[in-house]
């Protein structure tokens, strides 16, 4: 195992509904190393988005620490997060959030947008991307001319284009067909064969048994938390 | 920032019903400034043109003489003179009552008066044929008029056949050397403003025996210096008179000053309420802008998620509504520069679209922009990336 790259220590996330307290993280400590393919699976309302979203850096935890890549995310401003997430971050949305105005190209584009990344290199890594995702000749096209199996292919090169340190991949195969989503997954494990950290979150076991590690998220809790053979024992 | 050009840009066209929509107010409210503030301003400049073809930089001074105390003509030109940077022509009037007669024809309501050389000039007119009245007639008190066209016309059937021929005022011949150019366009009328005679004031004076001249025409170099150079008579006349009761100094231009203080109101009161339209495009820029975070949340959502930073989504919104408004600006600007060329013509006065109306309403358009795409704009940076991603 190599350096760890996330540190979650005693992480809650508890919401205020009226007057009842909902603790959607109750207490979770996990440490994800480089280099690692690890599936959180959880039923909905498990907490397992509330975790995405931290470990993502799409929200803050209540009370705990998270370091990512020895950083201290817990505690960051807005800004600082946007920063970090565009830094070190690619996501795979479960529904591709594309945008629908833009051709491949400049989907690909955004995140080395917001890096600040000049116009030339921009491109030619944008288009590197999408050459890895197979889809370089349609860099022309809008994302409404492709199939949903093309359309992830291309929110992939997406998340590869910023050269982040860590997918995260969030229901990555929820919105597609068996055959599509067994591609989509060969080339998550390629992408993690070539030393890329991948986080997954899924509710589908069946899709959780393709990691190398699967972490159960139960009422806010890590009830298991180990290799995928030990997992797929107990289910 | 180019990038946030490009995509507004992109973001208007592709949206180009709503875009217009949008720009719909800014358009006319910004054609409306322009042809407002350009057809009163033309309005106003033909106004005082035709004022001061009527001659807004004319001072008449009136005096009474009186044995003790009294205006002479050699003291006036001696003032003329010594003011000649102020004063550009001038002329005594010697009123005088005559009949005018040619062999049996006779007129009556023909204005026959006594002028300096400087008359022509004055009244700004051109002579048709011959020669204006010159200072040696006057010197010498020659029996020499210049004719109106009327006269001309209707005792010698034209201006070249009138030329040194003679008519009789009050029983005296006087030959006419010049006749002066039709001014009116109408029907050439007795009594009318083609209907004169005009000889040496000299031998005006001469023919009235009435020793002292109790009227002059002055003429200012701009109309600007009109109330400095009717100050200037005041104060001449006052050494001479003692009293302010016996000479009377009146100018033209004080009636332009009322008419252009109430057309620069006029124009400022249009001025606004075209205003008044542009803010309402600006409301609506706003409302569309509010309505375009909302439909837009998911991309926003992904944008953040992305890593855009609060300042990047402000940007971009906020570029967006002021590219909007301003392309809406331009085209009111070309539209009612196009209507004001079109009113001008049809109203018959040069209107040429005012360079300021252009200036102030493209910046008011952009501004508007600016400001009324800033709290949309904000409202969209603020978005919580979890909850936009979430919308549908």
């Amino acid at each position: 195992m190599g350096e760890p790259l996330i540190e979650l220590k005693d992480i809650y996330k508890i919401y205020q509904m009226g007057d009842e307290e909902v603790r959607a993280n109750d207490g979770i400590t996990l440490s994800i190393s480089k280099g690692e393919f690890v599936a959180i699976v959880g039923k909905s309302g498990s907490g397992k988005s509330t975790l995405m979203n931290i470990i993502g850096a799409l929200d803050v935890p209540t009370d705990g620490s998270y370091y990512l890549g020895g950083e201290d995310v817990s505690d960051m401003s807005d800004d600082q997060l946007a920063a970090i997430r565009n830094r070190m971050i690619g996501f795979i949305f479960q529904q591709y959030n594309l945008l629908p105005k833009l051709n491949l190209l400049e989907n690909v584009e955004l995140p080395l947008l917001y890096a600040g990344v000049g116009h030339e290199e921009r491109r030619e890594r944008a288009m590197k991307s999408l050459e890895r995702v197979g889809l370089k000749e349609k860099w022309r096209n809008m994302p409404n001319q492709l199939s949903g199996g093309q359309q992830q292919r291309v929110s992939i090169a997406r998340a590869l284009a910023g050269d982040p340190s860590l997918i995260l991949a969030d229901e990555p195969t929820g919105a597609l067909d068996s055959r599509t989503s067994r591609e989509v997954l060969d080339f998550l494990k390629q992408l993690n064969r070539e030393g890329n950290t991948i986080v997954m979150i899924t509710h589908d076991n069946s899709i959780a048994v393709e990691a190398k590690r699967v972490v159960r998220i139960h009422d806010g809790k890590i009830n298991f938390d180990g290799d995928v053979e030990d997992y797929a024992a107990i289910i | 920032m180019l990038q946030s050009f490009k995509m507004a840009i992109k973001s208007i066209m592709g949206n180009k019903m709503r875009s217009f929509l949008t720009m719909l107010g800014i358009i006319i409210g910004v054609a409306s400034v322009i042809i407002l503030v350009s057809i009163v301003n033309g309005y106003m400049s033909s106004v005082v043109d035709s004022f001061a073809s009527m001659g807004v930089n004319q001072i008449s001074v009136n005096v009474v003489n009186l044995p003790s105390r009294s205006l002479d003509v050699d003291d006036t030109y001696a003032f003329f003179e010594e003011h000649r940077e102020l004063y550009e022509r001038m002329t005594p009037v010697v009123n005088v009552t005559a009949v005018v007669k040619e062999g049996n024809d006779s007129l009556d309501a023909t204005n026959v008066g006594g002028y300096s050389e400087d008359y022509l000039g004055i009244k700004d007119y051109e002579l048709e044929a011959g020669r204006n009245l010159q200072y040696s007639d006057i010197l010498s008190r020659q029996k020499v008029c210049v004719a109106g066209y009327y006269v001309a016309n209707e005792l010698f059937g034209g201006p070249e056949k009138a030329l040194d021929q003679t008519v009789k005022i009050s029983g005296n011949a006087y030959k006419i050397v010049g006749v002066v150019e039709r001014q009116s366009e109408d029907e050439l009328k007795e009594g009318g403003t083609d209907d004169f005679l005009w000889i040496p004031y000299s031998t005006a004076v001469k023919m009235t025996r009435n020793g002292a001249i109790g009227n002059y025409i002055f003429t200012s170099r701009s109309v600007e210096e009109t109330e400095a150079c009717k100050r200037e008579l005041e104060s001449f006349l006052n050494e001479i008179y003692q009293n302010d009761d016996l000479y009377h100094v009146n100018a033209n231009s004080e009636l332009l000053d009322t008419l252009n203080e109430q057309i620069a109101m006029m124009s400022g009161m249009l001025g606004g309420i075209a205003g008044i339209s542009l803010l309402v495009a600006g409301v609506g820029v706003m409302n569309i802008m509010l309505v375009s975070v909302t439909e837009r949340t998911r991309e926003i959502g992904i944008r953040k998620a992305l890593g855009a930073k609060r300042g990047a989504i402000m940007q971009q919104f906020v570029i967006e509504a002021a590219v909007t408004s301003s392309i809406g600006g331009i085209i009111g600007i070309l539209l009612g520069s196009g209507a004001t060329v079109m009113i001008g013509n049809a109203m018959g006065i040069d209107t040429p679209p005012t360079f300021g109306a252009i200036l102030i309403s493209f910046s008011v358009s952009v501004g508007i922009g600016l400001i009324f795409g800033y709290m949309p704009a904000s409202r969209a940076a603020g978005l919580n990336p979890i909850d936009a991603l979430r919308s549908e």
